[in-house]
């Protein structure tokens, strides 16, 4: 039993972390905290099983297309819902008007694709439901392979550097002439690209379901806000152990037990801690 | 608005409602009271979102609570209807200050996750809690008993609890703690300096709106006859969310036509009913982007009204005497020894000061030479790490801006905050809203204590707005008015506690000379009422002319300090900051 608690907990767990990386990625660029992330998880599912199995297009090709169609949709989701809002007085604009889009996009799949969950197809058939079932490692490999790209993109590209730079100091990164905008829009394609590999990688758990967004939404949000915004290391080993915590209370005292758990945990821990417990001190306000 | 006409708006409303029954079409019948139940929960959350401006996504979770424990105590305890009902609003209060409790510390996007979290863990424990909900199965619906349980008679009892909570939250709208809420939403920061505790008030409104909830839930028990956990999907949330940000934030008929628009909309459009929620979306994405004001902005004529222009702000310093009589000889302000670091800046190094009653004292010198750090300071919004703040004998507890109103310290800020959707008078209202006496219950009936503690305020404020010459625009949109005005519109508010202290942040910056003027002979007649002027300014003239006593800062430390005529003898200051 153990096994199969690790097994699953890492897994689930390295997608809530994947889903945290798009919130920061997003964050990081525009200090806007957007509702779509969990959307493009579950959207990563869902156009996975779109393009493979409905349309019977070969695994690696259909690969690349749920990943291109994520990127489309994070663009759109900085053109709709985030630039318009920046610039307005009211900071909390952009909870609505992501809010709106993300409920937007559910709405559309759940009508179009089905309120049932559907099946995500194998990919490489290795393995036979036990821990060393592909479904089971692929998330963690493409979560390897995130954390591994964001690295050698900040450290080493110039593009990364300049995200970097953004990040840090908005005012300045363009006060050097960087093209904020361009960058903006760069980052969110990122993102989506990072959270539709969340929701490929982890199709054959999660399947292919409308419903997945909210909950992907929160889950993802919860080792984001834990860690600290920004702090995608934070989010990672947040994400695993609560992967891990999730499916040991499924598997000993059952779910009920675990969501309310986890969400006890979140709310006492960031009523002691606002930032999270390795985020920034607050901001001046007068 | 006070009283009576408050509630003309909403007479077509009832009198659609009291037309309805003469459908006599029962299907008719079951949309009005769905939009009346919808109504009693989206009335008390207006308070919470539209007013407080919180976003609580998941209010849908206090509709379950209150479904089930008014469903449940009728089936299983077979408790009579009105005191299930009772119940259901208890839990439904309880359940709405755990909701909101985080509200109290954390910022937007996370409370509204922590309020989705809520709403998906109740309906979890509905269908996991079998031996008492019936997990999947369900539990049926309380019914009433004579005369409320036909189609009708179940809708007129609706409409009475609609009307009810309309009648409710218009006089909490329209009284302190309505203003205090919209403080909070649009600038938080002067609420506290005006001494509005954020969590009592947030924790009041959180148990009404939970409160209003609970019996929402209860009804629409009823209305269904069986309920499961189906029955409350995230598209609830939406709906009642939605509907207060198309009625327009800070409004009552605003909400209530969203309501009813969202409720009866889908009825005129079958095909459509599968899409709702995407509509409900897009209308939100178009309300947030296109119009942020909503249906109570269009219906906003007085608005609209052109202002005068060429209007000139002409104070009356005489009237002071109405709000400062301070006969005995008060206690100082001393700040001794105080430091205070941003990071690896020293933005206060060491300051000693003393702001004593009846006199004007300058806080003078370059950008970053922490006179606004200093006002803070003394205002409770920056802590120091050293040193010692005080009060005549007692010390001021450092870090703590909304204990200062009491204490009789006001304060303006550099840029003036205030509630742009609010009237003038409004805005200065707030200043005196820690001097009401009802509570807020008594608000929400409409008690004399409430009537007469509105009477008081708005006396006050308007006589506060003819001190600083501004009651000619009394009525206008706050954010209609020019940058000069809202400076003398900040002093009518501070004003308003009767300070013995009062904190001004460069009052002149962007006024006309003339302007400034008058300014200088407005502060001067205050101090000359025994108040204790701080004043942080720029205009060297201003200072020289009105002030007592002059500090000068430098890197965070005093440079010089004297009377104004030390000061422009002072060949350091001279050199450095004054030029000559």
């Amino acid at each position: 039993m153990l096994s199969a608690i690790l097994a699953s907990g890492l897994a689930v767990g390295a997608v809530y972390a994947l889903i945290g990386v798009t919130y920061n990625v997003m964050f990081s660029a525009s200090r806007v905290m957007s509702f779509t992330a969990g959307q493009l998880g579950m959207l990563g599912g869902v156009f996975g099983a779109l393009f493979i199995s409905r349309l019977g297009l070969p695994g690696v090709v259909g690969f690349a297309l749920t990943l291109a169609a994520c990127a489309l949709v994070g663009v759109i989701t900085e053109i709709v819902a985030v630039r318009p809002v920046l610039g307005r007085l009211e900071q909390h604009l952009y909870v609505l008007s992501t809010l709106a889009f993300a409920l937007m996009i559910q709405q559309f799949t759940a009508i179009e694709w089905s309120t049932e969950p559907q099946p995500f197809p194998r990919l490489f058939g290795i393995g036979s439901g036990g821990p060393f079932d592909e479904k089971f490692w692929l998330p963690l490999l493409a979560c390897a392979a995130v954390i591994v790209g964001l690295e050698l993109l900040y450290r080493r590209t110039l593009v990364g550097r300049a995200f970097l730079a953004i990040a840090e100091d908005n005012f300045a990164a363009r006060a050097l002439g960087l093209p904020e905008r361009n960058l903006r829009i760069a980052s969110f394609a990122l993102a989506g690209v990072i959270g539709g590999l969340a929701g490929f990688a982890g199709g054959e758990l999660l399947l292919a379901n409308f419903a997945n967004g909210g909950v992907l939404n929160f889950y993802g949000f919860v080792p984001v806000a834990l860690g600290g915004l920004g702090n995608s290391r934070g989010a990672v080993v947040g994400g695993l152990a609560l992967g891990v915590f999730q499916q040991a209370a499924n598997f000993t005292v059952g779910g009920v037990f675990a969501s309310v758990a986890v969400f006890v945990v979140f709310i006492v821990v960031l009523l002691a801690a606002p930032s999270g417990l390795f985020g920034p001190q607050q901001a001046r306000r007068v | 608005m006070t009283g009576l006409r408050a509630l003309v708006p909403f007479l077509p409303v009832a009198a659609l409602a009291i037309a309805l029954p003469f459908t006599g079409n029962d299907y008719w019948a079951v949309i009005g009271t769905r939009a009346a139940i919808y109504w009693v929960l989206v009335a008390g959350l207006n308070l919470v979102v539209g007013f407080g401006g919180q976003l609580a996504i998941g209010w849908v979770a206090l509709l379950t609570v209150g479904a089930y424990t008014a469903s449940v105590l009728v089936a299983s305890a077979a408790w009579p209807i009105y005191m299930a009902l009772a119940a259901a609003a208890g839990l439904g209060a309880v359940s709405g200050v755990v909701v909101g409790l985080p509200a109290l510390r954390l910022r937007t996007f996370y409370f509204a996750m922590a309020t989705l979290g809520f709403a998906t863990i109740v309906t979890q424990v509905a269908l996991a809690w079998e031996s008492v909900t019936g997990g999947g199965i369900g539990v049926s619906g309380p019914a009433f008993p004579a005369p409320f349980d036909t189609a009708w008679g179940f809708y007129a009892l609706c409409a009475v609890a609609a009307a009810l909570c309309t009648w409710m939250t218009v006089n909490v709208g329209d009284s302190r703690f309505g203003r205090a809420l919209v403080a909070i939403r649009d600038a938080e920061v002067a609420a506290e300096a005006t001494g509005i505790s954020k969590p009592a008030l947030l924790v009041t409104v959180f148990l009404f709106a939970g409160a209003t909830a609970g019996v929402a839930g209860g009804l629409f028990a009823t209305l269904q006859s069986y309920i499961t956990p189906d029955a409350f999907t995230f598209d609830l949330s939406v709906l009642f969310f939605i509907a207060i940000l198309i009625g327009g934030r800070g409004s009552i008929i605003g909400p209530l036509l969203g309501t009813i628009l969202l409720t009866v909309l889908p009825e005129f459009a079958a095909p459509l009913v599968a899409w709702s929620t995407f509509l409900y979306a897009a209308l939100l994405g178009v309300i947030v982007l296109v119009m942020p004001g909503g249906i109570a902005n269009l219906l906003d004529f007085r608005g609209r009204k052109p202002l005068e222009s060429n209007r000139a702000i002409v104070p009356r310093p005489a009237l002071l005497g109405e709000f400062l009589n301070h006969t005995t000889a008060e206690a100082s302000i001393r700040l001794a020894g105080v430091a205070l670091g941003f990071g690896a800046v020293r933005a206060i190094d060491g300051l000693d000061l003393v702001i004593r009653p009846g006199e004007v004292h300058g806080l003078i010198g370059p950008n970053g030479s922490g006179k606004t750090t200093t006002l803070n300071v003394i205002s409770g919004f920056n802590r120091p790490d050293t040193g010692s703040l005080r009060l005549g004998a007692h010390p001021l507890p450092a870090g703590m801006p909304q204990t200062r109103a009491r204490l009789g310290i006001a304060r303006t800020f550099q840029t003036p905050r205030l509630i742009g959707e609010a009237s003038l008078l409004e805005n200065v209202m707030i200043g005196g809203t820690i001097e009401g006496r009802a509570t807020f219950g008594e608000t929400l009936v409409s008690l004399p204590r409430h009537r007469r503690d509105e009477r008081v305020l708005r006396d006050a404020a308007m006589l506060a707005l003819r001190t600083v010459g501004l009651e000619s625009l009394a009525e206008a949109r706050a954010d209609r008015l020019q940058h000069s005005e809202l400076r003398f519109m900040e002093i009518a508010r501070a004003l308003m506690l009767r300070p013995a202290f009062l904190l001004l942040d460069e009052p002149a910056a962007g006024l006309s000379p003339d302007e400034i003027r008058r300014l200088g002979e407005l502060i001067a007649a205050i101090a000359a009422r025994g108040t204790g002027v701080l004043l942080v300014e720029h205009h060297a003239d201003l200072i020289f002319d009105i002030c007592d006593h002059v500090t000068v800062l430098n890197l965070g430390r005093e440079l010089a300090a004297g009377t104004p005529a030390d000061i422009r003898a002072h060949q350091e200051v001279v050199s450095a900051y004054l030029g000559g």
